[in-house]
């Protein structure tokens, strides 16, 4: 019930734009199924999202530790190719799957160990391998658009489970499974606590270290699932454009999501309904037959009003405007104080 | 201590200086002025935008807007002259007021918001990027006699190397930029706001007009980026220059400057520019090489930088006690 309060400003943002999408486009909400498999404007949001809304999920845990993670789109773009690379020589899907996970594992724990050991800023030790990891990527791929026709491959990206598109299967599935490891044992509070004050939770006895590089692991193998789902999509791994620009939508989904990037308390449902508006927002403005070149535009004009919202300067000016508002209450309080 | 502050720019010089000279021992020529004047030419935007960079990563800030920025500008610019029949320097004047202001807009919110600089200028990398698009999708081509004009004006060196006017401008920044952060009083509040907002605060450092000066300064420097970008391609592109912003980011953190803020050079981005430069013409040169070992190779030095600057900070603070 406290979780749902929280999480209203969210819903209500994900309603509304949900509702101007069936305005511009009634046929939004009908679902059909079609090759044994549900298709639809509302299911399109949830398979398209799935990249974004697996990003998020590792970016929340990042965030929540006060780090950043640039890479990710990288990340996906190295392990797309590495899956892709895999099946083209020869490799089996579940081969690939595996190497595709552990590529995405090394990657986080290269970041992990730069921000623990290192003590780098997130922004700048996630900077190498985002400049870098396309780099690699295009060294895996040899410079060309690897395409694949591994039917097993493919399903990651285009099958369907009980008439359900498997990137949307993949993408709940991975939420449900971090938001349970983390909430139901203590790891969760532990991730807040380090985001809150590091040094504070260090000498409170909490390995920050360990959970550091932990949490980049986990937002490499999001990214790694990521990566896969979308070089399964194209049927090809893209070293130039898989992932492009991902890392700030996955960004934006957390911050949207009511994460805040100072650290501290995280929501991961919170960031994948964040993902979720995010890719309404992208189909609504191409069912509306809205030219896609205000799609960046209107992500610049929901950033700004979600950020003045959260912003804490303004939040300091309400509390003012609200004391000022209603003067009588609080001053008599002091100075009964003082007489008894 | 004084020379433990020079240590990370005469660290990125000799490596710079190490660099040519081995590439000088494989292929002689990279050190004719043919190609030094290429160097300055290829990479004046970037060493123009990076200018700005440096004053907001001392700052302690982060302008993640400046690869759209230069987009915008150069789109802006295109359309104008395409549709208009205004003098290029009119329309240039323009595109450097938009974007001196846009960066000004951005330095408020950050400050008066109290926003993390990162998301702002995030916000003002879509915005940018948008408003490119918007403008338009297609690549615009500049056919101008002012351009050409511009374009066939150089300084020719011995050796038929030139120093065109876009390398020049870039030199001519680097300079002001250099006497802007050490030699005025706004350049000293720069560093005092990167060794912390409290600090500079009680030394009575005007903080808003300070930040906005500064986000204000890296606007109009990514806008004159975008003139320069448009007078070497003599085209206006809403998906030029992407990714630009890391290029600069990275030839900062080479050049020296620390990015938790507080401390670099201008000087040292220069060298970081030209260091970049250099990797692209070696690659040219051998001919073998891929060019997105580039990228792996900035990706190196970018780690290897950082880990020394980890290493000075370490071996300033321990001899103190």
């Amino acid at each position: 019930m406290n979780s749902l309060k929280r999480l209203a400003p969210q819903l209500i943002t994900l309603a509304v734009i949900i509702l101007l999408n069936y305005l511009v486009f009634p046929d939004f909400f009908n679902i059909k199924i079609a090759n044994g498999k549900f298709y639809g404007s509302l299911i399109d949001v949830l398979n398209r999202g799935a990249p974004v809304a697996l990003l998020a999920i590792g970016m929340t845990l990042v965030i929540a530790t006060k780090g950043i993670d640039l890479s990710v789109g990288a990340m996906m773009a190295i392990c797309g190719a590495v899956a892709a690379s895999t099946v083209d020589s020869g490799g089996s899907v579940y081969l690939a799957l595996s190497l595709a996970l552990l590529a995405g594992v090394i990657c986080g724990a290269w970041n992990g160990v730069l921000v623990a050991f290192l003590n780098i800023q997130p922004i700048i030790s996630t900077l190498i391998l985002m400049v870098a990891g396309r780099g690699i990527a295009q060294l895996i791929t040899k410079g060309a658009i690897l395409t694949f026709t591994d039917p097993g491959l493919i399903f990651i990206g285009s099958g369907s489970v009980f008439s359900i598109p498997t990137p949307i299967l993949i993408w709940i599935f991975a939420g449900i499974s971090v938001t349970f490891i983390v909430r139901k044992t203590a790891l969760g509070m532990l991730i807040e606590a380090i985001g809150i004050n590091q040094r504070a939770s260090s000498f409170s006895g909490i390995n920050a270290r360990v959970l550091l590089i932990m949490v980049y692991v986990v937002s490499g193998l999001c990214a790694a699932m990521a990566g896969t789902i979308a070089a399964a999509d194209i049927r090809g791994a893209d070293a130039n454009n898989s992932g492009l620009w991902l890392e700030l939508d996955a960004i934006l989904a957390v911050v949207i999501g009511g994460t805040s990037l100072l650290g501290g308390r995280f929501t991961l449902i919170g960031s994948l309904i964040g993902a979720m508006i995010i890719q309404s927002i992208n189909t609504g403005i191409l069912l509306s037959g809205f030219p896609p070149e205000f799609n960046l535009i209107i992500k610049a004009a929901i950033i700004v009003i979600v950020l003045i919202i959260q912003s804490p300067a303004l939040k300091a000016h309400y509390q003012t405007y609200r004391d000022t508002k209603k003067p009588p209450e609080p001053a008599p309080a002091p100075s009964s104080r003082t007489t008894s | 201590m004084m020379q433990s502050r020079y240590l990370p720019l005469i660290a990125t010089a000799l490596i710079f200086v190490i660099a040519y000279a081995l590439c000088y021992l494989q292929y002689p020529n990279i050190l004719s002025t043919r190609v030094v004047g290429n160097l300055f030419t290829d990479n004046a935007f970037l060493g123009i935008a990076a200018v700005g960079m440096t004053f907001v990563i001392i700052s302690g800030g982060i302008d993640l807007s400046i690869g759209s920025v230069i987009a915008f500008t150069g789109v802006f610019i295109a359309a104008m002259l395409a549709n208009t029949s205004l003098h290029p320097l009119l329309v240039f004047g323009l595109a450097l007021t938009i974007s001196a202001s846009f960066g000004a807009m951005m330095g408020g919110i950050i400050h008066y918001l109290q926003m993390p600089p990162f998301v702002v200028t995030l916000a003002g990398m879509f915005l940018a990027r948008g408003m490119a698009l918007v403008i338009s999708t297609e690549s615009i081509p500049v056919k101008h006699e002012f351009y050409t004009f511009i374009q066939e004006s150089f300084y020719r060196l011995p050796g038929g190397g030139r120093i065109t006017t876009i390398g020049a401008l870039m030199l001519i920044v680097f300079i002001v930029g250099i006497l802007l952060a050490h030699r005025t009083k706004f350049g000293a509040n720069v560093f005092a706001l990167g060794g912390g907002i409290q600090t500079s605060k009680l030394m009575g450092v005007p903080l808003a007009s300070t930040t906005i000066g500064i986000y204000a300064i890296s606007g109009f420097l990514a806008g004159l980026a975008g003139i320069t970008f448009s007078l070497y391609t003599s085209a206006g592109y809403s998906l030029a220059a992407v990714g630009v912003e890391l290029d600069a980011i990275a030839a900062v953190v080479i050049g020296g400057a620390l990015l938790t803020g507080g401390s670099g050079f201008i000087a040292g981005t220069l060298i970081g520019v030209l260091i970049m430069g250099l990797i692209q013409t070696y690659i040219i040169f051998d001919g073998t090489l891929s060019s997105w070992w580039t990228k792996i190779v900035i990706g190196i030095l970018l780690f290897v930088f950082i880990i020394m600057q980890k290493g000075f900070l370490l071996a300033a603070s321990a001899p103190k006690k």
